[in-house]
């Protein structure tokens, strides 16, 4: 009824590549910024900021990150936590040796150490190809662990390992470290997450993003129409390691700022790949969904038992937990392959006929 | 020039000063191959039959172990504390086929992929909800205790699991090589669709497979739970079978036993020799990169087929 | 697409060896596919290669595109010659071709599988790309113009934004040849585009086949197993068996020719 583009007629090839052709679409996503700016950081408490608003964003740029390797150019990767951990570790070093550095710059800088190790462990895709390159991958994730558990000068010789962030300033206000209000620190990775996706749906519904796809879907045929495999893979390696290795230092310096090595292990990786799979593969609105999905679900499971007022032990409770997030997967896989994204489409459609089945 | 030396030809005077030392880090070394190798089969097993990589098969074997000592504990003698074992294996296979391979035919090997991580969840839960998610000791009664062959000591304990380990290939092979099954299994392998044509029962195949992949979850289970008790951290050697697959050539079952000897024996030379002066825990990551400089030159790991693309 | 402009210039040109394969020999283990293999295809020509199954016809387009390197002979192109180049190489060099089983970009909408022809001649970097609004929109829209072109071209106006993997076999044939002709190409080789076809959809793609010919001049390498769409399409035409090449000539010659006739119709090989 509401949801219907007749009479808009497109009159411009630039109009017709518009990313939200319709005017409904237009208004429903200028709508969910407008709440996401203006009305959640002063409605919401500072607990739902934290557990669950700020590492949704941030697996949000993860998450695209990801879906650019996987989703667009076909690469499966398992190693996300490795790049992740190169970001945070970047982030401290340089946020350490120079204080004065803006720690936005510091982040954006970071992922540039994360593309090129990314770049690295990408080269065994010009040989190998799905689950032999996901399994290759995973030597970057144990790899990277190992070497900022192992190597004392990635954490200051912390003793421990552990790497803690000081407290930096914008336009004195306080960012990240102690004294930051979780409002900023909401605002801030928010107005990371709309760049990061607008600039990643920009190269996807350009050359590049047509390069990766074709790469995925048929490799041969993609060499035959002149594409170069190497450059097409390993730039999609580069600006997915890049996008992960801003998350990582979000997710050290704005959501954990304590950080031991172990937060980014394996389990990291597949908590991304879950959430471009459940969200959807090669979609950036899948990324962001899936995001928020896979990081509520726990934060909900957790305080369920709680909630309704069922006396479970803390033990059991985590055993439910691991069997249903691990059932909520199957559940999802066998509803709908495609992910989130599809079922939104899909209600889109439902939509633009309702109230009238056909 | 004191770390090149120290790296590059240190290591091979301690060999050659102390040979014997060197034997038994070898032996320690295919010693814990055959435990890779052993979980590293049930993976190839279910790849051989349906293409899926079952990421659950490490759970699987802490579900077996754990369901060995549940029953073990309920005072049943061992051989049907085994039965009753296996019985449950059988189970899970089929309910596994009901609740997820079934609903999930055609679907890219990535969305099965994920779904037996999503499994791998539910296993490790379930097992830990019903028997509890202490170590459990695990006493079969399986020969303990060394003896020396000349300078060299000896478990006898490896020599046992050695020995499980080939008996299991040798099973496998004779059971996909002669009998009606290991026939519709292979024919399984090469096409789906060929296989459902000529009548084979894809989904009993399956379970069958499933089931197979359970027993030697078991067997894994038995061996690694005497070695070190049945705990949570048997899930992650699913990461330790993980290079061993792919080094092996994913479909090949020889390949999996020899790709874990070569692992088990250069992670553990290499943590002994090299591994201190990098600090330690070498063993973490060594499989990975080598298998990923491996792949680099041989794309289908030591045994498997030759990728042929056509257009 | 090439102005009409040009369209004279090329006829004239007409005649001019743009490619020629000399004693091709590719070979995979011990089955030999092709047999010191001679040809070559003159500009603006129709160049059919016929021959039984296996006879190595595919194995030969493969070789032109840089798919398979053969063992022995050089194939030379616009006065080029090469012996090893890999496929995206000599994608750029102006080649393009299908496939005998179609091989598309599932994932991609009928428009966005044809810009994909267009990769090789877009220009701006990953940052603009990123930036979108400017140069990269440009780019964009001009390519979009030249692809709209094609649509056009092939009438599949109507499928523009379908995902190519629901499209109907006869359909896809017809992007994936709208996907090559976004390489504006000088030689475009096609592998059985009418396999698989009705009698309808064969005389459709008959006529996009003379028109690419006619009115963009582009030289065309032809497989195909009717003959009847051989003998009337081609000016030159191959024969090719059990790897090596038994005729060559204007269709009528090679129609007539009696080890032509014995290899399709079966004489026992000594």
């Amino acid at each position: 009824m509401f949801y219907r583009e007749a009479g808009q007629f497109k009159t411009s090839y630039a109009a017709d590549q518009a990313i939200f052709p319709i005017l409904q679409d237009r208004l429903f996503v200028i709508a969910v910024l407008a709440v996401a700016y203006l009305v959640i950081p002063f409605i919401s408490t500072p607990y739902f900021l934290v557990t669950i608003m700020i590492p949704s964003l941030i697996f949000c740029i993860a998450a695209l990150g990801l879906n650019v390797l996987t989703g667009y150019a076909g690469q499966l990767s398992l190693g996300t936590g490795g790049f992740m951990a190169v970001g945070a570790y970047a982030t401290f070093k340089m946020t350490t040796m120079f204080p004065e550095l803006n720690i936005v710059i510091v982040f954006l800088l970071s992922g540039v150490f994360a593309a090129a190790v990314g770049v690295l462990f990408g080269l065994p895709s010009l040989r190998i190809k799905g689950f032999y390159l996901a399994v290759a991958t995973l030597a970057a994730q144990f790899f990277l662990i190992w070497l900022f558990n192992r190597v004392g000068w990635f954490s200051n010789y912390d003793p421990s390992g552990t790497i803690s962030m000081p407290p930096r300033d914008v336009f004195g206000i306080r960012v990240v470290g102690s004294g930051a209000a979780p409002e900023v620190r909401y605002l801030m990775v928010l107005t990371l997450v709309v760049v990061f996706c607008l600039l990643v749906k920009n190269l996807v519904r350009s050359r590049m993003g047509r390069t990766w796809m074709a790469v995925r879907d048929m490799d041969i045929a993609a060499e035959i129409i002149g594409i170069r495999l190497m450059w097409a893979k390993l730039s999609a390696f580069a600006i997915s390691s890049y996008l992960c290795g801003v998350a990582g230092g979000l997710y050290f310096a704005v959501y954990l700022r304590t950080v031991e090595t172990i937060a980014f292990d394996v389990v990291l990786s597949f908590v991304v790949l879950f959430m471009i799979i459940v969200g959807g593969l090669g979609s950036v609105l899948g990324s962001i969904l899936g995001a928020f999905f896979i990081t509520a679900i726990p934060v909900i499971l957790t305080r369920a038992p709680h909630d309704l007022g069922i006396p479970i032990s803390v033990d059991m409770a985590q055993h439910l937990e691991v069997i249903i997030f691990g059932s909520l997967i199957i559940f999802f896989l066998i509803v709908e392959p495609h992910g989130l994204a599809r079922l939104w489409q899909i209600a889109k459609e439902k939509l633009r006929r309702w109230p009238f089945p056909y | 020039m004191q770390v090149l030396f120290d790296f590059l030809i240190g290591p091979f005077f301690q060999i050659f000063e102390a040979p014997i030392f060197f034997v038994e880090v070898v032996i320690g070394g295919m010693a814990a191959g055959i435990m890779y190798a052993l979980v590293a089969i049930g993976f190839a097993v279910i790849f051989k039959a349906s293409g899926i990589v079952n990421f659950a098969q490490g759970a699987m074997v802490l579900f077996a172990g754990l369901t060995l000592v549940g029953f073990l504990q309920m005072g049943a003698p061992l051989w049907l504390a085994l039965i009753a074992t296996v019985v449950v294996m059988v189970a899970l296979a089929y309910a596994v086929e009901r609740v997820v391979l079934g609903p999930l035919v055609n679907q890219p090997l990535i969305v099965l992929f994920m779904a037996t991580i999503g499994l791998s969840f539910v296993i490790e839960g379930f097992g830990e909800l019903a028997w509890g998610s202490d170590v459990h000791r695990l006493d079969v009664g399986l020969p303990r205790g060394s003896f020396f062959v000349g300078d060299i000591m000896i478990d006898r304990f490896h020599l046992v699991a050695a020995g499980s380990a080939g008996a299991l290939v040798v099973a496998i092979v004779l059971f996909m090589q002669y009998t009606k099954f290991g026939r519709a299994l292979r024919a399984v392998a090469d096409d789906h669709q060929a296989a459902l044509s000529v009548g084979i029962p894809l989904r009993m195949i399956w379970v069958i497979t499933w089931s197979i992949a359970g027993v030697i979850a078991l067997v894994a289970g038995v061996m690694w739970g005497t070695q070190a008790g049945i705990q949570f951290s048997l899930v992650l050697i699913a990461f330790k079978a993980l290079p061993v697959l792919i080094l092996g050539g994913f479909n090949s079952i020889t390949g999996a036993i020899v790709a874990g000897l070569i692992i088990g024996v250069g992670e553990t030379v290499f943590e002994v020799y090299w591994g201190q002066m990098m600090g330690g825990a070498t063993e973490n990551w060594f499989a990975y990169v080598v298998a990923m400089i491996f792949l680099f030159f041989r794309p289908q790991g030591l045994f498997g087929e030759r990728i042929i693309e056509r257009v | 697409m090439r102005a009409p402009a040009t369209e004279a210039a090329n006829a004239t040109e007409t005649g001019k060896t743009v490619l020629s394969a000399e004693n091709i020999s590719l070979t995979f283990g011990g089955l030999k596919a092709l047999r010191d293999v001679s040809f070559d295809v003159k500009k603006g020509e129709i160049r059919a290669i016929i021959g039984p199954n296996g006879a190595g016809k595919t194995s030969m387009l493969n070789c032109i595109n840089g798919f398979y390197h053969p063992q022995e002979g050089t194939i030379t192109f616009k006065g080029v010659a090469r012996r090893r180049a890999r496929p995206d190489r000599i994608a750029r060099q102006g080649i393009a071709r299908t496939f005998q089983n179609v091989a598309l970009f599932k994932g991609m909408s009928t428009l966005d599988n044809i810009m994909t022809g267009r990769l090789t001649k877009m220009h701006t970097n990953f940052l603009l790309q990123a930036i979108y609004w400017g140069p990269n929109q440009r780019e964009e829209i001009a390519h979009r113009e030249v692809c709209e072109r094609i649509i056009d071209f092939l009438e599949i106006e109507h499928i523009r934004n379908t995902p190519v993997g629901r499209l109907p076999y006869g359909l896809q044939k017809r992007v994936e040849l709208a996907r090559a002709l976004a390489m504006e190409p000088d030689l475009l080789l096609l592998d059985e585009p009418m396999a698989g076809m009705n009698l309808e959809e064969k005389q459709d793609m008959c006529r996009f086949i003379l028109d690419t010919n006619h009115q963009l001049g582009t030289t065309i390498v032809l497989i195909e197993h009717d003959m009847g769409v051989v003998m009337d399409l081609s000016d030159r035409v191959a024969v090719l068996d059990y790897g090596n090449l038994i005729a060559d000539g204007r269709p009528d010659d090679v129609q007539s020719d009696q080890r032509v006739i014995d290899a399709y119709l079966g004489v026992s090989h000594q």
